[in-house]
Order: C-alpha cells, then sequence, then structure tokens
C-alpha cells in the first residue's frame, strides 16, 4: 500500500458483515466516519480504533484500521497507554453512554483532564443495547425500561457537562444521520489533545425515537442549533430565532427576533473559546447545541511525557546498566 | 572520631548480632535502621533487614499500635534471615518496648530511652506501673539513657526549634550503636549533609547528636554487662557489592529489560502499599527508555499498560494484591489478545486491605487462577531481594518470547528488606529478542511460531498488517470473530499449551540442599527462602534427612517435580498462607503435601520450620 495512492471511503470498510440492528444510529455514524478517514488520514496503517462494550464498540470490527475492541469501560485508559507508546498513532475511542459514562466514568474524567491526544466518539442512545433495553445515565427520569417497570426515577448527567467538568479542551456535538457529521468529525481530528463528540443516535429497538424533537425531517430543524465561531447564535425555520444571555439569572434563554423588541443586536455570537458559553450551550430550552461547543487548544498529554522523556535523556545522559548497578555505596570483597 | 581499630581488634568478637531498633513511626526508625544497614555492608558483613512499620503514616505519638521497627541481622558469616530473636532492642518508648520486648532473647540488651517514659505514655502504652522501676525487665541487661536530654544539650548549639531538636534523638541512638559494634560514622555523616543540603543547621545538629551517641559510649560509666563487640568481616564471594531491596532490584531488573530488549517499556501503576515504590525508582529511569504512568486507579493502570503493549511497548504493571483483584478482568484481556505484559504483585497481608505493611503469601491462588474463564498465564516468584533483577529480566523474556502476560509475585518482605548484593556484570545479560511482524503475505493476528505457540506481534503503525483484535474469541485462523465450538475448545487448549511451552526455557525442578531422597521434602516459594534454607542446615547437621527445593517457577511447575517428590517419605511446605501452594502441588501432581501455613504477617523464624519437621519426624517415628 503506497501512501501516493490517495485513500477512499472503501479502504476504511473492513471485510467484517456489519451487524447492528437494521436501522440503527451506528449505520450512519460508521459511514460518516468512513467518509472522513480518506480526508484526514496520510497513513491508514497510523489509525487505530479502540473501543469498550457494547452495540458501539462493535464499530472497531468493521474499520479496515488496526483495531482494539477491549473492556466494559476501559478503552480510554487503554487509548493512553497505546498513545504514550506511540504518539504517531492516530487513535480514536469509539464508547457509549453506558460504556463511557457508567463503567467508565472515571477514566473517561482523568482521559480528558489529562488531554490526551485522542478522538473519543460517545454513542448516546440514552440506553443499554447490548444487554437488551435497561436504562442508562443518561436516560430521562421515567423511563420505563426491563429494569425499571415503574420508571426510572435516576437524574441522567449531560454528557458535554460531565466533560466539561472534567477540563474537556473541545466539546462537540452531532446526531447520527445528520448530514454536518462529517464536519463535526475533521474539527475533532483536527484538535490536537482529547477531542469530546457527543453523537445522539437511535437505538431503534429500546429506545426509538428518543431525538425525534430534533432528527424529525419536518420538524426537526426548528430545534438544532448549528454552531459557527464568530457568528450570532441564530435557528428556527426561518431563522427567526436566537440565544440571548439573561444577565439576572446568567442563563441562556430562547427568543424570537422582532418580539418583545429583540433585535440581532441581542443575539449572543458564539465564541468557541469561551466555556462559560459552551456549559450555557450544553443544556438549552427546547432547543440542542450542534457543532462545535468549546474549542480551546492546550498540550496534549502526550506531548508533555514525551517531552519530558526527553528532558531526562538529555539532564541524565546515555543509559548504561552497569552506571545504575554501581550507583550509590559500593563495597569490594577481595 | 571512630574508634581506633586497633580498639576495636581487643573488644569481644561476636559472630552474629540481631539489632532491633524501635519508636514511634515519627521517630526516624526506618531511616537509622537503613543507615545501620549500610555502615554495616560497608565493613564487610553479611547482613539482612526487615523493616516493621505501621500503616498509619504517624500514628498519635506514643501508642503501640504507631510502633515502626527494623530490624537488622549481621555476621561474620553466610545469613539469609533477619533473625529470629533480637539480641539488642532499643526502645524509644513506652510503646515500643510494650510492643517489642516479648520478642528480646531472654538475657538480651535492652536499651531504653527514659528521657520517654512519661505517666502520659506509660499510660498511652497500657502499663500501669513503669517497667523501668517495678523489676519486670529483670533477666534482660538493661541500659537506661535519657536519650532526649541527652540529645537536646548536644544539639542546643544549632539553636533548633524544639520538635527539630528532639527528632535528632534517633541519631544519637545511632552514634551509641556504631560505638557498641565498632561502625565507621562518615557514611551517615555524608548522609546527612546530603539529605539537609538545603538546611545545613539541621545537618549539623544530626551529626552532632550522632557524635555524641559515640561520645557517650566511650565515656560513660556502662554496667560491666555491656560491652562493645566487634563482629568480623564475612567470608562473601569476591566481587563487588552493594545493598539492595526487592523494589529497587526489580526497578532496576526492568531498565536493563529495556536495554537489553530495545524497546520501549511502559509502566502504569496506582500506588498501593507496598509497590508504590517500584513506581518512584521507575520513575528515576526514564532514561532507559522507560515511560512512567501514575493512572487514575488500578484498572486503568494495566488497562494502560496493555494498551502499550498493543502498540509494541512492553506494558509493566505493578500493585499488591487487592489491585490484582481489580485487574483481573484486563488481565484475561491480555490472556485472550495474546499480548505481552508483566503484572507485578507485591503480596501483603488480605484478604480486603488486611494488613497493608505486612508480609503474607496469599495471593498464590489469585496468581494462578484468579480469572473468569480458562485463564492461565505463567506465574513466576524470586526468592531474594537481589533475585528480583533477574526475576524482572526473565519475566519480560518470557512476555514477549510466549506473548502472554506474566505475574511476578514478590511480597512486602522481599521488596523491602535490603541485604547485599553482589553487583552482577551487565555485559553478560543476555539479550531478549524482539521480533515485530512485518509481512503482509499471509498475515493474521494469529499466526503462531510452531515451537513456542506464540503469535505474532503486528504493531499499529506497520503498512498492511491493519488488524482488529479483542476480548471477544477469534477464529484460529482468520482472527476474526468466533462463536464457532470447535474453534473455542481449540483455542483454549491452545492458550494453555502455550503457557506450558514456557518450561522450555525454564530449569527442571532442582533442589536448594540435600541429597535427592530421604525422609522430608521441604518445598517453599518466595521469601520464605531464607528461614527454609537455614532451618533445613541445621536440621542436616543434627543428622536429619531433609532436603530444601525452592519453587521459583510457580506457573508452569517445573519438570521433574513429582518425580522428586516421590523420592521423600514426607512432602512439607512452610508457607506465609493458609495452605496455598501445598494445594496446588496437591491438585497438580497427586504429592501428599503437608501444609505448614504461618498468617501472622511475619515471615517464618528459623526455629519454628526446625520444630515442625522435627515434630513430623518424630510422629512419624512413633507411628513406625
Amino acid at each position: 500500500m503506497s501512501a501516493h495512492v490517495p485513500l477512499t471511503r472503501k479502504d476504511f470498510a473492513s471485510d467484517q458483515e456489519v451487524r447492528w440492528c437494521p436501522g440503527c444510529g451506528d449505520y450512519a455514524i460508521l459511514a460518516a466516519v468512513q467518509r472522513v478517514l480518506p480526508e484526514v488520514v496520510e497513513k491508514r496503517e497510523n489509525t487505530v480504533f479502540v473501543s469498550g462494550i457494547g452495540c458501539s464498540s462493535r464499530f472497531p470490527y468493521y474499520m479496515n484500521t488496526y483495531g482494539f475492541h477491549t473492556i466494559h469501560g476501559r478503552a480510554p485508559a487503554i487509548a493512553t497507554g497505546l498513545k504514550l507508546a506511540n504518539p504517531e498513532l492516530d487513535v480514536w475511542v469509539i464508547t457509549g453512554d453506558g460504556d463511557g459514562l457508567s463503567i467508565g466514568g472515571n477514566h473517561f474524567l482523568h482521559v480528558l483532564r489529562r488531554n490526551v491526544d485522542l478522538q473519543i466518539l460517545l454513542f448516546n442512545n440514552q440506553i443499554y443495547g447490548l444487554t437488551k433495553g435497561q436504562y442508562s445515565p443518561t436516560s430521562v427520569v421515567g423511563k420505563v425500561t426491563p429494569s425499571t417497570p415503574f420508571g426510572s426515577v435516576d437524574a441522567p448527567v449531560i454528557p458535554a457537562q460531565v466533560a466539561l467538568g472534567a477540563a474537556a479542551r473541545f466539546v462537540a456535538r452531532g446526531f447520527d444521520v445528520s448530514k454536518e457529521l462529517p464536519e463535526v468529525l475533521r474539527r475533532a481530528h483536527q484538535h490536537r489533545g482529547a477531542s469530546f463528540v457527543e453523537i445522539l443516535q437511535n437505538c431503534p429497538v429500546f429506545n426509538d425515537g428518543a431525538f425525534v424533537q430534533i432528527t424529525d425531517r419536518k420538524e426537526g430543524p426548528a430545534h438544532q442549533l448549528w454552531l459557527e465561531h464568530g457568528k450570532p447564535m441564530r435557528f428556527g425555520v426561518n431563522n427567526e430565532k436566537g440565544i440571548r444571555l439573561n444577565p439576572k439569572t446568567l442563563a441562556a434563554e430562547v427568543v424570537t427576533i422582532g418580539e418583545d423588541g429583540v433585535t440581532e443586536d441581542d443575539i449572543l455570537v458564539h465564541d468557541e473559546t469561551n466555556r462559560t458559553m459552551a456549559w450555557l450551550l450544553s443544556s438549552l430550552p427546547g432547543v440542542v447545541a450542534l457543532g462545535v461547543l468549546y474549542c480551546d487548544p492546550a498540550p496534549s498529554y502526550d506531548s508533555a511525557v514525551v517531552a519530558q522523556n526527553e528532558l531526562a535523556k538529555n539532564k541524565l545522559g546515555e543509559p548504561s546498566i552497569d552506571a545504575l548497578l554501581n550507583s550509590g555505596e559500593t563495597w569490594t570483597v577481595q | 572520631m571512630d574508634t581506633p581499630s586497633t580498639e576495636i581488634e581487643k573488644r569481644e568478637e561476636l559472630e552474629s548480632v540481631v539489632i532491633r531498633f524501635a519508636g514511634d513511626s515519627g521517630d526516624g526508625m526506618q531511616i537509622t535502621g537503613t543507615q545501620f544497614s549500610t555502615a554495616t555492608a560497608l565493613m564487610g558483613n553479611d547482613l539482612s533487614t526487615f523493616p516493621d512499620f505501621p500503616a498509619e503514616i504517624r500514628a498519635p505519638a506514643g501508642t503501640t499500635y504507631g510502633v515502626s521497627g527494623f530490624q537488622i541481622h549481621f555476621a561474620s558469616h553466610d545469613i539469609k534471615t533477619p533473625g529470629d530473636e533480637p539480641d539488642v532492642l532499643v526502645a524509644m518508648n513506652p510503646a515500643a518496648l510494650k510492643v517489642n520486648l516479648p520478642a528480646l532473647k531472654k538475657g538480651g540488651l535492652l536499651i531504653v530511652n527514659s528521657g520517654a517514659f512519661s505517666s502520659a505514655n506509660l499510660e498511652k502504652a497500657g502499663y500501669d506501673k513503669d517497667p523501668l522501676t517495678d523489676g519486670s525487665l529483670e533477666g534482660y541487661r538493661l541500659l537506661v539513657i535519657d536519650i532526649t536530654k541527652l540529645t537536646l544539650d548536644a544539639v542546643k548549639p544549632f539553636k533548633l526549634g524544639a520538635k527539630d531538636a528532639g527528632r535528632c534523638k534517633n541519631m544519637w541512638t545511632l552514634g551509641l550503636m556504631y560505638w557498641l559494634y565498632g561502625r565507621d560514622r562518615q557514611p551517615s555523616i555524608d548522609f546527612l549533609r546530603a539529605k539537609f543540603a538545603k538546611r545545613p543547621e539541621l545537618a549539623e545538629a544530626n551529626i552532632a547528636a550522632l557524635n555524641a551517641g559515640h561520645i557517650y559510649g566511650d565515656t560513660a560509666d556502662l554496667p560491666t554487662d555491656i560491652t562493645p563487640a566487634r563482629v568480623p568481616r564475612a567470608e562473601l564471594a569476591p566481587g563487588k557489592y552493594r545493598t539492595i531491596d526487592g523494589n529497587q532490584a526489580l526497578a532496576w531488573g526492568f531498565a536493563a529489560a529495556a536495554q537489553l530488549s530495545k524497546i520501549p517499556f511502559f509502566y502504569g501503576s496506582y500506588p498501593i502499599t507496598p509497590a508504590s515504590t517500584l513506581l518512584h525508582h521507575l520513575a528515576k529511569l526514564k532514561h532507559f527508555g522507560v515511560t512512567t504512568f501514575q493512572a487514575e486507579d488500578e484498572i486503568a493502570a494495566i488497562a494502560s499498560a496493555i494498551g502499550a503493549s498493543f502498540g509494541g511497548a512492553l506494558g509493566i504493571t505493578g500493585t499488591s494484591g487487592p489491585g490484582v483483584a481489580l485487574k483481573g478482568e484486563a488481565i484475561g484481556l491480555a490472556i485472550m489478545t495474546e499480548l505481552p505484559l508483566v503484572i507485578v504483585d507485591v503480596q501483603r497481608g488480605g484478604p480486603s486491605t488486611g494488613l497493608p505493611t505486612k508480609t503474607e503469601q496469599s495471593d498464590l491462588f489469585q496468581a494462578v487462577w484468579g480469572r473468569n474463564g480458562d485463564a492461565p498465564l505463567p506465574v513466576i516468584a524470586p526468592a531474594t531481594p537481589g533475585e528480583c533483577f533477574d526475576f524482572a529480566i526473565l519475566a519480560t523474556r518470557i512476555a514477549i518470547k510466549y506473548m502472554t502476560p506474566v505475574i511476578l509475585l514478590t511480597d512486602g518482605f522481599i521488596a523491602n528488606s535490603a541485604e547485599p548484593w553482589r553487583i552482577p556484570d551487565a555485559s553478560k545479560l543476555e539479550p531478549i529478542e524482539v521480533k515485530y511482524h512485518t509481512d503482509p503475505e499471509g498475515f493474521s493476528p494469529f499466526k503462531r511460531d510452531p515451537e513456542t505457540l506464540a503469535r505474532v506481534w503486528a504493531k499499529p503503525g506497520t503498512p498492511g498488517l491493519e488488524h482488529r483484535i479483542g476480548g471477544i474469541e477469534k477464529d484460529s485462523n482468520s482472527g476474526h470473530i468466533s462463536y464457532d465450538p470447535a474453534n473455542h475448545h481449540k483455542m483454549t487448549l491452545t492458550r494453555a499449551q502455550k503457557v506450558q511451552n514456557v518450561r522450555q526455557i525454564l530449569p527442571p525442578a532442582t533442589l536448594e540442599q540435600g541429597e535427592s531422597q530421604g525422609d522430608v521434602l521441604v518445598i517453599g516459594w518466595g521469601s520464605t527462602y531464607g528461614a527454609i534454607s537455614q532451618a533445613v542446615e541445621q536440621l542436616r547437621k543434627r543428622g536429619r534427612r531433609v532436603s530444601h527445593l525452592h519453587l521459583r517457577h510457580i506457573w508452569p511447575l517445573p519438570a521433574g517435580l513429582k518425580e522428586l517428590c516421590g523420592r521423600f517419605d514426607q512432602v512439607v511446605v512452610p508457607e506465609l498462607n493458609n495452605g496455598q501452594l501445598a494445594r496446588l502441588l496437591r491438585a497438580e501432581l497427586l504429592v501428599d503435601a503437608q501444609s505448614f501455613p504461618k498468617i501472622a504477617g511475619q515471615p517464618f523464624k528459623i526455629r519454628e520450620i526446625v520444630e515442625e519437621i522435627e515434630n513430623r519426624l518424630a510422629q512419624k517415628e512413633v507411628s513406625r
């Protein structure tokens, strides 16, 4: 395989039959990733997909790259070791709401705060699919499932808020069937450091229509706020709505331009380097912020580790086993 | 100045001495002990040490549970244990006396710091009456000194605060002990100047205390039954020596292995007693090509190491028993994906949190069998601190050659004990061969070496070898997911056979001591080596037909072990657990291995093993 021949979508599809349920949102995500990779990847052999356990975690088997289908929740930790062993690799972590936020919650926190240079794609379908339909840490209160026949009483987490709380430097959101998803993935790949992308994904078997408010072909677009850095945050069928900061409550609110004296000047302009704004956007009333919520790069963990290893080599010189064993107090017996 | 050597020559000559230093955990007993060890090593004695400290970093002062101890055994001959009973006990306060007096040999020398025997301290230690005056210490050679006051007098010129001044009393005590056994003070003076380089007044005050203790010995009117002694040099094999403890030897072994294999090493770990110092040592050795990573938990520690191994580095993780329990699922992943990995288990008392700072050998079952599924892996166990160096290299060699995780079992005793170690010649260490697979022709991730059954190591970044591995069973040919019944059966047997094949590079069962047939074969493993070895030596001197075999390779067991066991009337297995190795031997070899368990958080005493074997021999005699 020569690096000069441009890679295509087909180069990234493995010979394995894809075995998600018919209509699963994962198909669309797989297609989006396979579409983006030829554009952003120079050497296929340097691309690695690491996953945990769950429906989403079958993903690596369908990619014709290096792949590691690991154990439940631990993909971020395995990817961290992989990246430190070979920082040249382009490592993607595939996880889900159960794998990433429940059993793997601890690793999710630490991989983000360390800022390891990885793309972390969290497929959020608000349900446990592979174990047949129990509620997940993102399921809505009242969710009736086999393990919650009277409805779930657990309060859900908002993945983007967990990521921001864990000091992530890149937080984005998309949904399975959106045509903008490839662009979100492109931005995530471009970012050096941990890039967190929540992908809202429909589970047609156990949680069908969880995101219908935004994915519905007709009604959906009215509830999607696609973010663009430096642009006023407007949305709606006729682009008539926008986000305004209420200075009294420090909350973001949805307003309609032309109503109640609201003008275009009242609409917040998206600044993706602003953490506070990202927090406000992570949970909006009646509308879902999509695209890049937050992007403010900082040196990645792996680059800092490499730098420190180099520093140690420069300071301590060529390693010598003999010198090491003979260091400190020694004595000779004749 | 130090006592002139002509003076020391005239002293009473002792073959061996066991000293135990005991005080509050904040009294600096560990430093006192290690300093005495260094001075003793430099005098040319053989030695063995046993630090015994509480889990609390600074337990409330004066309490019995806050007592920290350090025992050193040094001699003019070859020794292998820190000694059964101290000849000398240094007790810095009532609690230290209370906890340690039962261990002191009858008639032993007891040095007590009367300055700490306040009524409050006596009460905290649980004494109704002052043992220094109630006659309960008769039968010991008692030396009562107000070390606290003498130390404060000695450091007065340095105008330290009360706390800093008081903390010099361990150096005063060390000075006295140096005088008593004719040790050179200079290495400790150098140590203090280096340790307190940024606070020279502390260095000088400590040195003044050290000197004052020494002068006290020289000039004070000591009771006539307390005389300075000398312990001549030991006849050690010629060579250059140093002292080393187990965790340091492991760290250095891994650094050496990184150089011998010429591949990157990755150590992922989460702090846990008594394994943490392994991380501390390796973190200083980055220039050997070792990346260290303090993970967020035990699982992330092993997971990161597995990720590193997938990436072509050698992943290592180190922990103690509770950590191995958490790592179990990930160890299974490394077994299933057949990646090289080394898991160091520095065992401690269990189960659960157990006895974190005490030693035990109770993770044997966990190491050999503690995973879901049929999940075998090689388990090896060095017998001494010095052997840890070789075993780090051996573990690396096995992991890479057989593409398997390896568990290296040590324990708190090996990890913390220091012994003189003859420094090996690095140029004689055998290189570790690493072959990454690069040929796309006919590639499958489960392509195996027909001799070892190791699969190929195809690391990401290699063009044309893009493939997927994972915890789900894979087809033996294609490497794709497979639920085929016959394939799972075949893969399970293949993984087991691969581990058995490690025997290819391990020696057969070999006796340490004694004839290859007799009345009793004593089988030990790990840190019980010294006590068993010396017990068998004593028994043999009495004419008993006893032999010693020490297992350094627990899984697979060495070839020829069953046959060897069969040539003895009895097989006895002393171990610091409730009979785990004995059960394993019974299960694997169908031999009547009898357990001699000790589960006290403490190493065996030589005497205990001698008595056990004598009793068994006598019973056999009666039943005949």
